[in-house]
């Protein structure tokens, strides 16, 4: 096994994964706000709602063709690099992909036309039917691919069938009810939803700062504030770690992000910084908060979370167990059917089936799992151990964010709610600073469920190592750099075009295109009060 | 869950192999249009205003007709996992100049009228031009290739391997199947341009439609003469085991010369396939000529299916056949998925695709008539 060619197939997933989500949560969250706003025109008749949600639409339309653009990168991806990968659990995974795109993707990219090229050829209702199909198509289309990513982190209702050499599904339904997946959408909708409430936000800040489209800048930043608020705080009561107890390697997930290297007794301490050191598997210069480890993670007082030591002595236990499993497999094999063994062997199979995937954890080491040595065994199980320092580092940014965020968007609803909204430019300022946190919030948060899922693809099923497809390091580099090379530019051709639609405003959409020049003259719009936000 | 057994096992496969082709079909019969409308951009459209009349004229549609290929790649990972293994890890680099001209199409429409330097829009529309042009070829040369057997094979442990190159998948006989493909989709996109537009615009498509209708028809007939002269066709030598276990190594199969005409003289009926391919494009060039465009965009999306099926009629039971260990071959009795998820698949699947077919319907016929130049040139509306 090539290790050059797993870590580009990793890094080209990682490069493709995180590009493609930056346009995820905008869409989600953006496109909710778009129907509310659109709702409120609708029931109300106020042509400033319209404006709004055509404005906010056009970057809405942007941001969505680089979501479509590179999320069918992620669809192909899998059978391209990751061949192995398809085959082993293709009868399980491909599934929820394929029914998004029935359910969900369907829905969101036909409306979307009728979004934009609707506005003069649907009734008022018939519109506002288009958007809302938008922003639930859009919703629905996370949830299928989170029941597919929770099932890579906690593989319920599917079994290895000998003969195909494959997994197989047994339970669909315990597929859909996963509760990791369940935790993941949740916690990633409600992320995108402050994303985009932490856009609208900021823009509309900046328009306050600059003393232009008053009216449309606080009516928004009302709607971003309360949405913002209630979504920032379900991203926290909501957090993905409840689901971080239901697996073995969830937990090994949740010691890494703690940096816990030996379990403690219940309830474990949190440490609030640290410099985790991988070597000598301890933590410099910690500093712990008592008890308030063992809350968050079991929400009880007694339930002791394992350390990182202790996991892995499991670890190797089920690698011991895996290879009395591998090895009744390839007697089954050899014999060619299940029936065609002693019930002896049978039993190895159906008893140790499910730690066959730790025995595979070898393969890095040695051709056949059953020819390992101790030490091999040894070096597997601690290669169960994510790497300790990103995940620690990763899991603090994305939390202190959070909280950074929460703070936020509460004071814009208090100032919204009291109509001090244009009161503080320093806090205008600061909501136009806030706008790139989410992201990076969201993309570390990523980093820790996917980087603390190594070594596994497939957590206690098939390694990372082992999944990838079969290709030359020069074919991997020549895509690699292609998708970097046209990520990056379309990238700056994106924020050159969202910045000139922003600086442009919502007035002069209508007018023909001038260019850079902007019109400083407040919107007239008889219809409310100023400082009003209706 | 038992509920599964009420479907057999290979009846499902044979339905799962059909639905497949309904994909692929439903694919090219509408992204076909938009893809060959945007290879016809720059022979249709000379001045600006044109080309956002073809722009816009597909502009509030495309998106949801890719959805149709996504759908098609979910469906064949989720029905057919080792035909989704092998074919994109096999064709990787030409999946990735398929997926670089999918990555610059939608921002190509999105962005390409958001500024007015002539120089800015003149790079989207060739962007819009090859990004129109790459898919429609490589999808032909890709099926190409199928048709002659890839050469992949399996180890013990089911792992693939694939000794081919993106060179070798540039073989004659491919790209004539590639141009085949273009040709059709330049019919169909023609056909929608003369439907959709007005003026100079709507006269060139018929000009081009028909040449590229008139190449089609040839090329077509030549590909199956070619095909059944010198390209071979593969066929199972051992016992049909139609409800065994997806495992492509436990049969025999063998090259064997005519093989892939083997299903006409057995199933006459399926000539019914390129019939309609050479019927379909021989009315859609009479309905461009008469200016019927209607017609022309009907019989040319049956042209298109036509051709797709006669391709899946060919080669049944064999998707995706292995020129270096035939016995490897993916066939429709052992690359699917398990019987339980063939089963759930086609439930969901039986549910939504009315719905969808529904909406469509209902989105194209809010969209109906001809492209307003008007509020392109005013800008109402978010024209592109």
């Amino acid at each position: 096994m090539d290790l050059d060619i797993v870590a580009l197939s990793r890094l080209q997933f990682a490069v493709t994964a995180l590009y493609h989500f930056l346009f995820v949560p905008l869409t989600l969250g953006l496109s909710i706000i778009l129907a509310v706003m659109e709702t409120v025109y609708v029931m109300t008749g106020r042509v400033i709602w319209r404006d709004m949600t055509k404005f906010w639409g056009v970057l809405f339309g942007i941001n969505f063709a680089m979501g479509v653009a590179t999320g069918v990168v992620m669809e192909f991806q899998f059978g391209m690099n990751w061949s192995y990968y398809s085959h082993y659990v293709g009868d399980i995974f491909g599934a929820p992909l394929a029914i998004e795109g029935l359910m969900a993707f369907f829905m969101e990219a036909t409306f979307v036309g009728l979004f934009f090229f609707g506005w003069d050829k649907l009734s008022k209702v018939g519109h506002l039917v288009a958007t809302w199909a938008v922003a639930i198509g859009s919703n629905f289309s996370a949830l299928w691919i989170l029941i597919a990513n929770g099932w890579m982190q906690n593989p319920v209702g599917a079994a290895f069938n000998p003969q195909t050499m494959r997994m197989e599904v047994t339970d669909f339904f315990a597929v859909l009810t996963n509760p990791v997946a369940q935790a993941k959408f949740v916690h990633t909708v409600s992320a995108g939803y402050v994303c985009a409430a932490v856009f609208v936000l900021g823009v509309s800040a900046w328009y306050l700062l600059k003393g232009r489209h008053l009216e449309l800048a606080k009516r928004s930043m009302t709607v971003a504030a309360s949405f913002g608020l209630a979504a920032s705080l379900s991203v926290v009561v909501l957090g993905d770690e409840s689901g971080y107890l239901s697996t073995e390697h969830q937990k090994m997930k949740l010691a890494a992000i703690e940096a816990m290297w030996e379990t403690q007794p219940a309830p474990a301490a949190f440490t609030a910084v640290g410099f985790p050191d991988q070597e000598a598997r301890e933590t410099h210069y910690a500093i712990h908060i008592p008890a308030v480890m063992g809350l968050i993670g079991t929400r009880s007082l007694n339930t002791v979370i394992p350390g990182i030591d202790e996991l892995v002595k499991r670890a190797e236990v089920r690698i011991r167990e895996g290879i009395k499993a591998y090895d009744a497999l390839q007697q089954i094999r050899a014999a060619g059917s299940t029936q065609a063994v002693p019930q002896g062997v049978r039993d190895t199979f159906e008893n140790g089936g499910a730690d066959m995937g730790y025995a595979l954890l070898l393969k890095r080491y040695v051709d056949d799992p059953r020819n390992a040595t101790p030490e091999q065994i040894s070096k597997a199980a601690w290669d169960t151990v994510p790497q300790v320092a990103p995940l620690f580092w990763l899991f603090r940014i994305m939390v202190g964010i959070g909280m950074l965020l929460i703070v936020l968007t509460a004071t814009f609803f208090v100032l919204s709610a009291r109509r001090r909204l244009d009161r503080h430019r320093w806090l205008l300022r600061s909501a136009v600073l806030a706008i790139p946190l989410p992201w990076i919030a969201i993309e570390a948060g990523w980093l820790v469920a996917e980087f603390g899922r190594q070594p596994w693809v497939i957590e206690g099923v098939l390694p990372t190592a082992v999944a990838v497809s079969n290709l030359g390091v020069k074919t991997l580099l020549i895509t690699l750099g292609g998708f970097i090379a046209i990520y990056t530019t379309l990238f700056i051709i994106e924020m050159k075009l969202l910045l000139k639609v922003i600086r442009k405003g919502p007035e002069a959409e209508h007018a023909p295109d001038v260019g850079e020049a902007r019109s400083h003259v407040p919107p007239v719009r008889a219809m409310a009060a100023p400082g009003s936000s209706s | 869950m038992i509920l599964h057994q009420l479907i057999d096992y290979d009846t499902l496969r044979i339905i799962w192999w059909a639905l497949i082709g309904v994909l692929l079909v439903g694919f090219a019969v509408t992204d076909g249009f938009d893809l060959g409308s945007g290879i016809l951009l720059p022979f249709a459209a000379r001045t600006d205003l044109e080309r956002r009349v073809v722009i816009n004229s597909v502009g509030p549609v495309w998106e949801g007709n890719q959805v149709w290929l996504i759908l098609g790649g979910g469906a064949i990972f989720a029905a057919w996992p080792q035909l989704y293994a092998v074919s994109f890890s096999g064709f990787y680099l030409a999946m990735f100049v398929i997926l670089t001209a999918l990555i610059l199409r939608p921002v190509a429409f999105k962005f390409r009228s958001k500024r007015e330097e002539p120089a800015w829009r003149a790079r989207w529309d060739a962007v819009l031009f090859f990004s129109g042009l790459v898919p429609a070829l490589i999808f032909g040369v890709a099926v190409g290739n199928v048709l002659q057997g890839v050469p992949f094979r399996f180890a013990a442990d089911m792992h693939i391997h694939y000794d081919g190159s993106f060179f070798a998948l540039l073989n004659p006989f491919a790209l004539l199947c590639g141009l085949v493909s273009v040709a059709m989709m330049v019919t169909h996109g023609a056909a929608w341009l003369q439907l959709k537009t007005a003026g100079p615009v709507a006269e060139r498509a018929r000009l081009y439609g028909s040449v590229a209708a008139v190449a089609g028809i040839v090329l077509y007939a030549l590909a199956g003469v070619w095909m059944a002269s010198a390209i071979g066709g593969y066929r199972i030598t051992s016992a049909a085991q139609t409800v065994g276990p997806s495992n492509p190594l436990l049969k025999t199969v063998e090259l064997h010369a005519g093989a892939w005409l083997a299903n006409y003289a057995a199933h006459p009926w399926t000539m019914a396939a390129p019939a309609a391919g050479f019927a379909g494009l021989l009315v859609a060039l009479a309905g461009l000529l008469l200016r019927r465009p209607v017609l022309a965009l009907l019989a040319a999306a049956l042209g298109i299916a036509g051709i797709i099926l006669s391709v899946g009629a060919s080669m049944f039971p064999f998707i995706l056949p292995s020129s270096i260990d035939p016995r490897a071959s993916l066939t429709v009795w052992d690359a699917s998925s398990s019987h339980l998820t063939l089963f759930i698949m086609l439930v969901v699947t039986a549910f939504f695709i009315p719905i969808i077919v529904a909406y469509t319907a209902w989105v194209y016929h809010v969209l109906w008539g001809k492209v307003d130049e008007e509020a392109i040139r005013d800008e109402s509306g978010h024209a592109y």
